[in-house]
């Protein structure tokens, strides 16, 4: 340590005003700042500070409340290839080198461009590097599945943190979210690699007889035209070599393949009690996003219609990604809405559009991405009605 | 009324040149400073919706151009004795005569362009750029510069188009000129097996790519709105 220390007080004289290497100062200042602390302190004077928290202690705490989704991820990347070429008795060992193999790549990848991006537009605006990207490098692998080209998670990272964040003024100034700008991305660009039979990494292996790479999602797209009960699909698929992947129970655990964070709802919950404990995620989004799923849900029940409409509507809470989107996206303070009335109506309708993009839109079988993204642009909105009530009520309060 | 007049005096005026500077102006603002999509932002939605490909590009940039430069000569001969209060629909009826008349000549020489753009080539009467120009020039010029003023901001817009054009099938199909018979395959010729970007290929894609185009623009010649 002492000897990286030496090293970074060595060159720090080349960047600093009038040196040589002045307009990389930034660049240098974000590597000195990431690996040790400031050694500045504030005066006696000035700014009270009642809490260290700021921006990097924040983002690290969503990171930690990831941590869970991220293991459970890798391991199951694992144990859905085992299952998908027939090799049930894999060891624990096994399956978790075979995850972290596809896994860990991505989010080097993720990492590396989304933070060069970051550090060259650091050095051209001339502004501090700031640890947006922190939560954002862990996002995007956590929604990708798990056999996407690599190269294509590095154009969505890139295409993202220019046109999702910089273009819009840096950290703190998107209006959608930067990971979710990435999958939708991919989604649109390369509509090929995101859907079908990706979502379980199947490699040099060969299937096993009977493998179907359907998703609880497209099985209830199809079940909307051929009109089988959804809950006995589900319970019957996967009969052969993975029995019972889509019981109730087992999506809840998350034992299925999907994209690489968000399959289990278990880990997201996890993940939620960690944001909510720490104040890092707004409870009233999470809540409001699970309830706005199920309320559409039962709307839908009761309308009727064909079979994706009678599936019960507890089980829309646990397929596709809606609790992963709940927990980590839909929180995200800079795109949610900022007032607490707001929170609810922000994450009730985001229930309530994701439940419907997929019963009605069998185009784009995810809907919580959608949901999300549009919600995004309307929180402002939101958040403008909610003041602009309230100004309202406390007008009439008034006695001029 | 009074008796008194006012002897205006009569200038000999010299003639202007065909192409005098400020003449030549009117070619070359709107190719940067006062362009008509980038800075006006003005003929987005044909901008968005016929670019996918260089072909449809070029030919709606001949199209416009023509449409609007003629629009703009024949409303500058006409501007002193059209009445204020139904110019809007003079200038509509000059406009579709050039419109239908460009509609007709792609229909019976190139059918499958005019396939394609379908309805964009009957949307030029109602293209902003066209009524814009009419409105802002040509109401209150003589008919050659109105000429010119129509051939710049026809070819301004073609500009853009064909940048998003060269944009989007480049990366989005992967070829350049297709239709053409020099069509080239740019990455099989290289041998590389390229992967089309759907997203460029939709209208959205290409909003995104004009937005950069605009921003690349603005950080070059450093324009900034006033308010």
């Amino acid at each position: 340590m002492n000897f990286l220390r030496n090293q970074l007080d060595k060159v720090k004289h080349n960047f600093e005003r009038g040196q040589k290497w002045e307009k990389y100062y930034y660049a240098y200042e974000a590597l000195d700042t990431f690996m040790f602390a400031p050694n500045t302190t504030n005066d006696v004077k000035g700014s009270q500070i009642r809490d260290a928290i700021d921006l990097k202690r924040l983002m690290m705490t969503v990171i930690i409340g990831m941590v869970p989704c991220l293991l459970f991820g890798i391991w199951n990347v694992g144990h859905q290839h085992f299952l998908a070429i027939g090799q049930a008795g894999a060891t624990l060992g096994d399956k978790l080198w075979v995850g972290a193999l596809q896994v860990v790549p991505i989010i080097i990848i993720s990492y590396g461009v989304g933070l060069g991006i970051e550090f060259i537009f650091s050095t051209l605006r001339k502004h501090p590097v700031n640890e947006g990207f922190l939560v954002t490098g862990m996002l995007i692998p956590l929604v990708m599945p798990p056999d996407v080209p690599l190269w294509q998670v590095a154009v969505a990272t890139a295409f993202a943190v220019i046109i999702g964040k910089e273009a819009f003024g840096g950290t703190g100034m998107n209006v959608v979210n930067v990971a979710l700008t990435a999958r939708a991305f991919l989604y649109f660009a390369y509509p090929s690699d995101l859907s079908g039979d990706v979502w379980t990494f199947i490699g040099d292996g060969q299937a096993v007889a009977g493998y179907s790479g359907a998703t609880p999602l497209s099985l209830a797209a199809d079940a909307a035209t051929t009109g089988v009960n959804v809950v006995q699909s589900f319970n019957s698929f996967g009969a052969g070599w993975n029995e019972g992947v889509f019981t109730l129970s087992n999506l809840f655990m998350g034992i299925r393949p999907g994209s690489i964070g968000e399959t289990s709802t278990l880990m997201c919950l996890i993940g939620a009690l960690i944001l909510i404990a720490t104040g890092a995620g707004s409870w009233k989004i999470i809540v409001s996003v699970f309830g706005g799923a199920y309320v559409m849900g039962l709307f839908l029940n009761l309308v009727g219609g064909n079979a994706f409409t009678q599936m019960p509507a507890h089980y829309h809470l646990v397929i596709g990604g809606l609790a992963f989107g709940a927990v980590f996206m839909a929180t995200d303070p800079v795109t949610a809405s900022q007032t607490e009335t707001g929170k609810w109506v922000y994450g009730f309708l985001i229930g309530l559009f994701t439940v419907l993009i997929r019963v009605f839109n069998p185009a784009y079988p995810e809907g919580i991405m959608l949901a999300i993204l549009l919600m995004n642009v309307f929180a402002p909105l939101i958040d403008y009605f909610v003041v602009s009530a309230n100004k309202k009520r406390r007008l009439q309060r008034a006695t001029v | 009324m009074s008796t008194e007049t006012v002897e205006i005096e009569k200038v000999e005026k010299k003639s202007e040149p065909l192409f005098s500077k400020k003449n030549k102006k009117l070619i070359s603002n709107p190719l940067d400073i006062d362009n008509p999509i980038t800075v006006q932002i003005l003929g987005v939605c044909s901008a968005l919706a016929i670019t996918s490909q260089i072909k449809p590009a070029i030919v709606m940039t001949l199209g416009l151009t023509f449409v609007t430069a003629f629009s703009n000569v024949f409303i500058s001969l006409m501007r002193n004795g059209i009445p204020s209060r139904i110019r809007i629909i003079v200038q509509l009826a000059i406009v579709s005569v050039w419109v239908i008349l460009v509609d007709q000549l792609l229909k019976a020489y190139v059918y499958d362009m005019a396939k394609l753009m379908s309805v964009y080539v009957g949307l030029i009467i109602t293209n902003c750029i066209v009524m814009g120009r009419l409105e802002a020039y040509a109401m209150a010029n003589k008919p050659w510069p109105s000429f010119l003023d129509g051939i710049g901001n026809g070819l301004g817009y073609g500009i853009i188009l064909i940048i998003l054009a060269v944009v989007r099938e480049l990366f989005g199909s992967g070829t350049l000129f297709k239709g053409f018979p020099f069509e080239w395959h740019v990455f099989e010729s290289m041998g590389i097996k390229y992967q089309g970007n759907g997203l460029l290929l939709l209208p959205a894609g290409a909003c995104i790519l004009l937005g950069i185009i605009i921003w690349v623009q603005r950080s070059i010649n450093g324009y900034r709105e006033t308010h």
